[in-house]
């Protein structure tokens, strides 16, 4: 399994199980499954240096809404690494619900992490990442315009 | 008289538009490169494609196309049937999801299918797979007599912020949303994962009512109430809310037990409304609240068309009313009003005696495009009951749409009747089917084909699914036909009493012991038989069926066979 992150790898943490770190909540990594409950992190978040998050089979998505409640809600800002089935086809996807580092064991992954960001100039929904959606982009110009 | 092709009244992409979905269908390219050349397997190049709307079937690969909220333009069912044409076998086939199937497609063609699609600001993203499909609207919106407020202008936002959601592309099943803006709900709202509904509340604010957990399948279920009222500018925050809490929490251990109407049906809609709120409680008033702005700029582009004033009632109709007696009940049944006086809407029925219900061949496409811009402001609707609808057709013309849709095969007085019936592919295309559905409707159709008996007879409307997944919605059809495989034979079970009709929605209730495939007709006919004995004055089937209960149509149906 080979870890990848668009801003080279980052410092290492072991992470802990998400019950074992529940015991020692001071310890800055952890590691979630897709029915843990991201909201007990929420007294945390400002300590924690990285959040893994399981997908146990690729199609199973419930990880990119813990990613989204983790950096939209909760406000996190440390590392958020996908673990599991993550294959470069979902990579857009889970840049844009806040992750930045991936372990993956499929061949070609690194050169489509470089070019995930480059996929698609244009977004229809707000989600965790910089891109404005087309809504606000198209309200912004007619706004322009009018001025 | 032939005009010049106006303008269209509905959503026109913008360069932000045909940018995403040049992209994709860049993306897909690629994807299916990697496929050939065995970068990819099969398992993990599934969703890729099925979020590309291709399917592989019994035989070939199936490509599906949305037709967002079943709104087209002439020019785009032209390309359609040039598609057809091209990459298939010369027709397609109208779905219960107002979208169009082609059955033949090549896995090297799709890309360039696709490509040709996005010529004309069309795609078929998000028509398969777990995620957000297709969203569908009412048939008649923008014309409807009875509509509050056109329910695509919704659909449409509800489509661009469903394309391509980071968070919602692998969801523990697929999830289906409709939209009605009139109080005769012709979306079939109850029956979907998720239904909308637009009505005025006291205070004289137009607002929706989300339905959730509705379904067909092999458990039908009628959608319950989420919420009465949400305000029209929170609509994207409360679905965004909605799916979260199903992707989070709905059923992934079991495909059959998958659906959002599952996890409503096991917590009860009591704690889905709990956790649907508090979830909305933090998304509210955020990022996805809809601008003033941004709901006008998508409003105006569909503000109905400046039809011309026309005679509200013409010598020419009333005098062929008298003369034709086909063309007298075709305008009872094929014709509706039009909220502008002058005008009506016609439906185009895809569903003459003994052909595959919803199916057209590249040269009827093409017919029909000529009628729509000759007659009907080249604009064109897909109803969920497999037919095509001529949204703005002045009074006058309506003898000369007659005769040429007359000559297209599509002229069929039967829409709502008897033989305007909704059929699923079936054995004869799908992977999934225990039983032919085409064949079946095709002997049903060709045994009522005389239209006076079925004027007779009245609003009948037959379903039939060639498998417990129910693409024919047979669950809701007042007449419902399931195939069945039964050690290797194609049995058929009848039930009845299903509705889909706002207020009245029901899942059918299943009549006895399965026939065999030679037996549908008969049945049919026993049952037909034993309504018109039952029936008093004006009553439809369904009421007859409401009012005496199954036990005459069982004994007439078994006493018989």
């Amino acid at each position: 399994m080979a870890l990848y992150s668009e801003a080279g790898l980052p410092a290492s943490y072991v992470a802990l199980p998400f019950a074992d770190w529940k015991a020692r909540p001071e310890w800055p990594a952890v590691s979630l499954a897709n029915t843990d409950p991201v909201e007990d992190l929420a007294p945390h978040v400002g300590r924690l240096r990285l959040i893994v998050l399981d997908f146990p089979r690729f199609s199973d998505g419930r990880a990119y809404s813990q990613a989204r409640l983790l950096r939209g809600r909760l406000g996190y800002r440390g590392e958020l690494r996908a673990t599991g089935g993550v294959l470069q086809d979902q990579i857009a996807f889970m840049l844009r619900c806040g992750f930045d580092s991936f372990e993956s064991e499929q061949p070609g992954f690194g050169e489509a992490l470089a070019r995930a960001r480059t996929l698609f100039s244009v977004v229809y929904q707000p989600a965790e990442d910089d891109q404005v959606p087309a809504s606000l982009r198209r309200l912004e110009q007619a706004n322009a315009a009018a001025s | 008289m032939r005009c010049a092709m106006p303008d269209t009244h509905f959503y026109k992409y913008d360069d932000y538009d045909r940018t995403l979905v040049s992209q994709r269908v860049d993306q897909f390219r690629d994807q299916v490169r990697r496929r050939l050349a065995g970068e990819l397997t099969e398992e993990q190049f599934k969703p890729l494609r099925l979020h590309n709307g291709l399917y592989l079937q019994l035989h070939a690969y199936m490509l599906r196309i949305a037709i967002p909220y079943g709104t087209l333009s002439s020019r785009q069912l032209r390309k359609l049937a040039d598609i057809s044409r091209r990459y298939d076998r010369g027709y397609g086939h109208f779905t219960t999801r107002q979208n169009l199937q082609l059955n033949w497609i090549k896995l090297e063609d799709a890309p360039d299918a696709l490509a040709a699609l996005a010529e004309v600001d069309m795609h078929a993203m998000q028509t398969s797979g777990n995620c957000i499909r297709n969203v569908t609207a009412d048939h008649y919106a923008g014309a409807a007599i009875d509509e509050i407020e056109d329910p695509r202008i919704w659909a449409e936002i509800v489509r661009q912020w469903s394309t391509l959601h980071p968070e919602f592309t692998f969801l523990p099943r697929k999830f289906k949303i409709a939209i009605t803006g009139s109080p005769n709900d012709r979306a079939a709202v109850r029956v979907h994962d998720i239904g909308l509904r637009l009505w005025r509340n006291e205070q004289g604010e137009i607002g929706f009512e989300v339905i959730v957990g509705g379904g067909l399948g092999r458990t039908p279920m009628i959608g319950k109430t989420l919420r009465e009222f949400l305000p029209k500018d929170e609509l994207l925050a409360y679905l965004e809310s909605t799916l979260r809490v199903y992707n989070r929490y709905g059923r992934r251990d079991n495909l059959y037990k998958a659906r959002i109407k599952i996890l409503v049906h096991e917590v009860g809609v009591e704690t889905m409304r709990e956790e649907v709120e508090a979830e909305y409680a933090a998304n509210r008033d955020g990022a996805l609240k809809l601008p003033a702005g941004t709901i006008e700029a998508v409003a105006r582009q569909f503000a109905p068309p400046d039809l011309p004033p026309r005679p509200a009632t013409s010598g020419l109709v009333e005098a062929q009313r008298l003369s034709d007696p086909d063309f007298a009940l075709w305008l009872k049944s094929n014709v509706a009003p039009h909220r502008v006086p002058g005008y009506a809407i016609v439906t185009a029925s895809l569903k003459p005696a003994g052909a595959p219900p919803g199916d057209a061949s590249a040269a009827q496409m093409e017919g029909v495009a000529d009628i729509a811009e000759a007659y009907s402001q080249a604009e064109l609707r897909v109803s969920h009951e497999q037919n095509l609808i001529f949204p703005h057709v002045a009074v006058e013309d309506l003898p000369r749409v007659y005769r040429e849709l007359a000559v297209l095969g599509f002229a069929e007085a039967n829409v709502g009747k008897i033989t305007d019936i909704i059929a699923c592919p079936g054995l004869d295309y799908c992977a999934l089917a225990n039983a032919r559905s085409i064949p079946v409707a095709q002997r049903i159709s060709n045994h009522f084909a005389s239209l006076a008996r079925q004027h007779d007879i009245g609003d009948l409307k037959i379903k039939i699914s060639g498998c417990i997944n129910a693409c024919g919605h047979h669950h809701v059809g007042h007449i419902g036909i399931l195939g069945v495989d039964k050690n290797g034979v194609e049995l058929y079970q009848i039930s009845l009493g299903g509705d889909v009709d706002f207020g009245r929605t029901a899942i059918g209730t299943i009549l006895g012991p399965a026939v065999t495939a030679d037996k549908v007709v008969e049945t049919v006919d026993a049952i037909v038989a034993t309504y018109l004995d039952a029936r008093e004055d004006g009553e439809r089937f369904v009421e007859t069926y409401r009012r005496i209960g199954p036990q005459p149509f069982k004994e007439n149906v078994y006493g018989s066979l």
